[in-house]
């Protein structure tokens, strides 16, 4: 996969991650960082210094390998020193260094284990251990929790973010998790063909996603196109196909313009009654609707509902155990603010 | 499995190794039996093992024979596992073709190629002799060698020497403290196979060698052909014990650091 004019820069001790589906070149940006592949054009610096023709092992990075890539003939002990000894470290520094990485991934007592002798968890922090030992200026993770089940991957992500935090590593993550991207980078960048889509922290993309395409890689989203129709107050006014207005907040262009905005499904009000906008300190949409489908999710209540020719996807939070059935009349309210105009879709 | 069916994989499993090792046991016994023309009733004796080692012939040919194995063991896993090493890690022009081309000489029938080696090494100056048998045997070797030792690496994949380089290992360091360790069950497996296929090789060996100088198939179907003594079973029990050792101990070998 090509990369295409990508170009990023990170703070020092950032957790950035690099989403996107499999295929949009977020492997192939960490696999050049890394030095497995070499650009044909343009530069990777660390510290100022360009390292874009050094080979890998000169580059001074760590990185977790998705299938953890320990190395099966050794103990723990001896791939957590590895990059200790293949730099002439004598046995005493070695041997406190590990036992300390060791120790943070709560590990001590495993050294003398072969790694086909760890669980997948485990594993998982040896790798860790390993790649950090030698204090590189960057750490790589190439989907590093893909392997393992939901409930371990959601404990090891807390367990990742707090080490990150504590050896204060510049981090870059790889992942076509999205849940996985918004809890532990500081900022994202949305890959797709070779092409960064978006960039910014996981609120500001996710709360005003520029494109469809990061809108929806995002999690949920709806989608409503209509004209531009003139201002009211502050706001500016689009027409759905229905005739329904809606408002936004955001600059439009110029009258009668085809425009698409988004609504995340959790930024409803549902009513069984047109409501009462009057007397509102801000202002609100609100459109009138049929339940096309429910669909009962325990916590919450997913609602499939047609807004004129529009279907939209509805989260309800399930305070009062009723579910509205397929037919029934119901208005929809939000912010005005929550409307989001993509810049393209 | 019930119980039956157990029954029968156990009888089928017993009938074929008593069909595997019924001859070999009883032409060891008859090493051991005093009768030179392999009469019954058994009598325990160890006088062909002392005929043996007054034969020089023979043992001439089993010290040529251990020779040219080791050192075609030597050659033919140093020039495969480089070969299966350029086959797997890096992609040049003719890849494909080459790792093609490794096939054929296995399904050609070892007299064919004995038969072309012969007349080219006549041709090319070679001639016959032990240099001729070793560069048979190299040959023939190479592409089992180069298979085997492929097979290895290509179950390991790259990730192992990458995540070796973010370490900060050099290439000679990924080479010696990464892959070889990794791939040693894999070219301790080949380096068998290239033993083997020296130490059996009759036809080319057969053919390649000049008047006197022989190895042990060749002596011993020579022997056989003038009406030979139990010290044939004599040298035949040696050899079979030693293999049977070195396979054992490969395998116990190969069970360490393998992939689960």
């Amino acid at each position: 996969m090509a990369l295409d004019g990508v170009s990023l820069a990170l703070a020092d001790g950032e957790f950035f991650g690099l989403l996107g589906p499999s295929g949009s070149g977020k492997t192939t940006l960490l696999r050049s960082i890394a030095g497995f592949v070499e650009p044909d054009a343009g530069q990777i610096l660390i510290e100022g210094e360009d390292i874009s023709r050094i080979s890998t092992h000169r580059r001074d990075i760590g990185m977790v390998f998705q299938n953890y890539a320990l190395f099966p003939h050794m103990s723990v002990f001896d791939n957590v020193a590895f990059a200790l000894s293949v730099r002439g470290i004598g046995r005493g520094e070695t041997k406190t260094r590990v036992s300390q990485m060791l120790e943070l991934v709560q590990l001590a007592g495993y050294e003398q284990r072969r790694p086909s002798e760890l669980s997948g968890g485990q594993q998982q922090r040896v790798a860790l251990a390993r790649a950090l030992v030698s204090k590189p200026r960057v750490l790589l993770l190439d989907e590093p929790l893909g392997a393992l089940d939901k409930n371990l991957r959601q404990q090891m992500q807390v367990e990742l973010r707090q080490i990150q935090r504590e050896v204060k590593i510049t981090t870059i993550l790889v992942t076509h998790d999205q849940e996985e991207a918004l809890t532990l980078s500081d900022r994202i960048a949305i890959f797709r063909h070779g092409e960064v889509r978006q960039i910014g922290k996981p609120e500001e993309v996710y709360e005003r996603p520029r494109n469809a395409f990061a809108a929806e890689f995002l999690g949920a989203t709806n989608f409503l196109s209509g004209r531009v129709a003139g201002r009211r107050g502050d706001a500016s006014v689009v027409v759905l196909g229905d005739g329904q207005q809606i408002l936004t907040f955001d600059p439009l262009p110029a009258e009668d313009t085809p425009v698409t905005l988004t609504v995340r499904p959790e930024k409803f009000t549902l009513h069984a009654h047109a409501p009462d906008l009057a007397g509102k300190d801000e202002a609100v949409n609100s459109v009138a609707g049929r339940i096309v489908q429910p669909i009962y999710m325990g916590a919450s209540i997913t609602y499939r509902i047609l807004v004129g020719e529009i279907e939209l996807t509805v989260f309800y939070q399930n305070r009062d155990s009723q579910m509205m059935q397929p037919g029934d009349s119901v208005w929809l309210s939000w912010f005005a603010r929550h409307s989001i105009l993509l810049e393209d879709v | 499995m019930s119980r039956r069916n157990a029954f029968l994989g156990y009888g089928y499993l017993a009938a074929l190794l008593v069909f595997l090792y019924l001859p070999i046991l009883v032409m060891m016994a008859m090493g051991f039996n005093e009768s030179k023309s392999y009469e019954l009733p058994f009598r325990f004796s160890l006088i062909w093992f002392e005929q043996l080692s007054g034969n020089e012939t023979l043992l001439r040919a089993g010290r040529n024979s251990v020779l040219l194995a080791l050192i075609n063991t030597i050659v033919a896993t140093v020039l495969g596992t480089m070969a299966a090493l350029a086959l797997a890690r890096h992609r040049m022009r003719g890849h494909v073709l080459l790792q093609l081309l490794l096939l054929p000489p296995m399904a050609v029938p070892w007299l064919i190629l004995a038969t072309a080696m012969l007349i080219f090494f006549y041709f090319s100056g070679i001639g016959r002799g032990l240099h001729a048998m070793l560069l048979a045997h190299v040959a023939l070797s190479l592409p089992y060698v180069i298979i085997v030792v492929g097979a290895r690496l290509q179950s390991f994949g790259t990730d192992l020497e990458e995540a070796s380089a973010t370490l900060g290992a050099s290439p000679g360091q990924t080479f010696f403290r990464v892959t070889l360790p990794v791939i040693a069950p894999g070219i301790a497996a080949a380096a068998l196979f290239a033993f083997g296929i020296s130490f059996d090789q009759f036809v080319t060996s057969y053919f390649l060698s000049p008047p006197g100088v022989t190895t042990l198939p060749v002596e011993i179907y020579a022997s056989i052909r003038k009406g030979f003594t139990p010290e044939i079973n004599a040298i035949s029990t040696i050899i079979i014990i030693v293999s049977m050792t070195l396979l054992l101990m490969v395998s116990r070998f190969y069970r360490f650091g393998g992939t689960k």
